[in-house]
């Protein structure tokens, strides 16, 4: 299909015996906010961490399905994991900025990638820090180690260094929850710059934060999708019952 | 204050924490003390400078520079040996094995086992393959005996360091298309870089202070080593051979090389906390 970046098929996931995401059915769609909202423990985030397989990390997980990216499935894939990871660049719920300096958490991911030269390295991270409109608060101190840098600032720092491996898809799982207003401000400003040329999932339980950035909504609860669409179609005119009482702030 | 029984029970835990933390002050003043008082006086350039001459086990001329310098060549030796097994060791399962929950449990548990065993069986396990390959006593059979010793302590004082590296910064550093070596040697060795530090020092000062397990498999001798094969002289043996001698000079000296014995220790512990708090700077505080 066109325009869709993200297809996942009849997904299934177990952690041990308990059934975590229930024949999930879902599209993302290329170059835009896509909001995945649903209240507390409804598996948004592992519908996420399945995207880029940060699943595999538990041995008792257990997947069946499919999703596809740009048309190749990720879970049945030959080619190597990291090459999908480096596909999408992932913002935690709280920064965690690599125990190095500024400049190298940026350069990090551009060194793996077998980019060594400086002056092409000095370049890439000053281009990905100003992306991020980080870089006139750094340009001065980018040997000091990034755990001096404010939480906000952390949080930009990831988003930048996610960006330096060169991802289409960027995973954000309530980037803003750990910070404060302006820097959510801030970051919520760089998602709506960023869509122009990445594709954004975003994991949030703020109401507000999904009506205000969101192109296309999924809403899940329980572990299934219960409503999937555009964004006016979902806030505006909701077809489930489950979906109206969510957005009245009936649960969370 | 009215008599509750909560505060009965408050005060006689505050009472027994007082004495315990004074119990091991005191112990540990004393032993310092008096081992000072007892070693100093013997204590002198010459004891330090000098290898043992004729008659030195009968308190004539010489010194003890066999044993700090063959002790130290040993535990220099164990402790890099066993950072060479034991650092991929502890960041393998700290990494690559991280949601393994029972396999890393189960490894940590024999790591447990391991240092749990006394000194003594590892010299008598050292000597048993010793005598299967055909090794003499030497400085290398020492070195491999004494590495086993210290590669629980260390394995397991690294792993206290990495098991706290919260899972966020796994995921993070997974996301970047790092793989888990990379992760493991360029992300969780600069996190935790000062506590494996502190882990490396710690079984340093381990190696250097055990004598049974040096006691068949490195020897005693009066030169100071210049090949592998060579047998050792090791201060903790030399404290032991000169504490039971009937010759009073001779225990003075015995005494003395506690002196050094424990001067060395100090000094390591104290390099291990500068070199800990000079690796802090690039760490995360999570």
């Amino acid at each position: 299909m066109d325009g869709i970046k993200i297809s996942i098929e009849n997904l299934n996931l177990y952690f041990g015996k308990q059934h975590v995401l229930k024949n999930i059915d879902a599209q993302i769609p290329t170059n835009k906010i896509t909001v995945i909202m649903g209240p507390s423990g409804c598996g948004k985030t592992t519908l996420m961490k399945s995207l880029n397989r940060l699943t595999d990390l538990n041995p008792d997980a257990h997947v069946s399905g499919s999703i596809f990216i740009d048309g190749e499935d990720i879970l049945q894939t030959k080619d190597d994991i990291t090459l999908i990871r480096k596909k999408m660049g992932l913002l935690a719920q709280r920064p965690y900025p690599l125990p190095m300096s500024i400049y190298n958490n940026i350069a990090y991911g551009l060194r793996i990638s077998g980019r060594r030269k400086k002056k092409v390295l000095d370049r890439r991270v000053e281009h990905y820090l100003r992306q991020v409109s980080l870089w006139e608060e750094v340009k001065d101190r980018l040997k000091e180690p990034a755990g001096r840098l404010s939480i906000g600032q952390q949080q930009r720092l990831c988003l930048a260094r996610g960006l330096a491996v060169g991802p289409e898809i960027i995973l954000a799982d309530e980037p803003t929850s750990a910070l404060d207003p302006i820097s959510s401000q801030a970051i919520e400003a760089q998602f709506n710059i960023l869509k122009k040329n990445y594709t954004i999932v975003l994991v949030t339980h703020i109401l507000r934060q999904a009506r205000r950035l969101a192109d296309h909504v999924i809403f899940m609860y329980l572990g299934e999708v219960i409503e999937q669409g555009s964004a006016a179609q979902v806030f505006e005119n909701p077809q489930q019952e489950m979906t109206k009482s969510y957005l009245k702030g009936m649960f969370y | 204050m009215k008599w509750k029984p909560k505060n009965a029970e408050e005060g006689f835990f505050r009472v027994l924490m007082f004495f315990s933390t004074v119990i091991i002050v005191v112990a540990l003043l004393m032993i310092i003390i008096s081992i000072l008082y007892k070693g100093l006086p013997a204590l002198s350039w010459a004891m330090i400078s000098q290898v043992p001459a004729g008659g030195f086990y009968f308190g004539r001329e010489g010194g003890i520079l066999n044993a700090i310098v063959g002790s130290l060549y040993l535990a220099g030796g164990a402790t890099l040996l066993a950072t060479l097994i034991g650092l991929p060791l502890a960041l393998y399962i700290n990494v690559h094995l991280v949601c393994h929950k029972r396999l890393v449990n189960g490894i940590r548990f024999v790591l447990d086992l391991l240092w749990g065993i006394p000194s003594i069986v590892y010299g008598a396990f050292g000597f048993a393959i010793m005598s299967y390959f055909g090794i003499r006593v030497s400085l290398l059979a020492g070195i491999i005996t004494v590495a086993l010793l210290i590669v629980p302590i260390m394995v397991r004082a690294m792993d206290e360091a990495l098991k706290v590296v919260p899972h966020g910064l796994l995921e993070s550093s997974l996301s970047l298309g790092s793989t888990r070596a990379e992760t493991a040697y360029r992300v969780f060795f600069r996190q935790c870089l000062p506590g494996l530090s502190t882990a490396v020092l710690l079984s340093f000062g381990r190696a250097i202070g055990d004598a049974a397990s040096i006691l068949f498999t490195a020897g005693f001798t009066d030169y100071i080593p210049t090949s592998l094969n060579q047998p050792t002289a090791t201060l903790p043996l030399a404290i032991f051979f000169q504490l039971s001698s009937p010759i009073p000079q001779v225990q003075e000296r015995a005494y003395a090389s506690a002196v050094v014995l424990v001067f060395i220790i100090l000094v390591v512990s104290i390099l291990a906390r500068i070199m800990s708090n000079r690796y802090q700077k690039n760490k995360i505080n999570f």
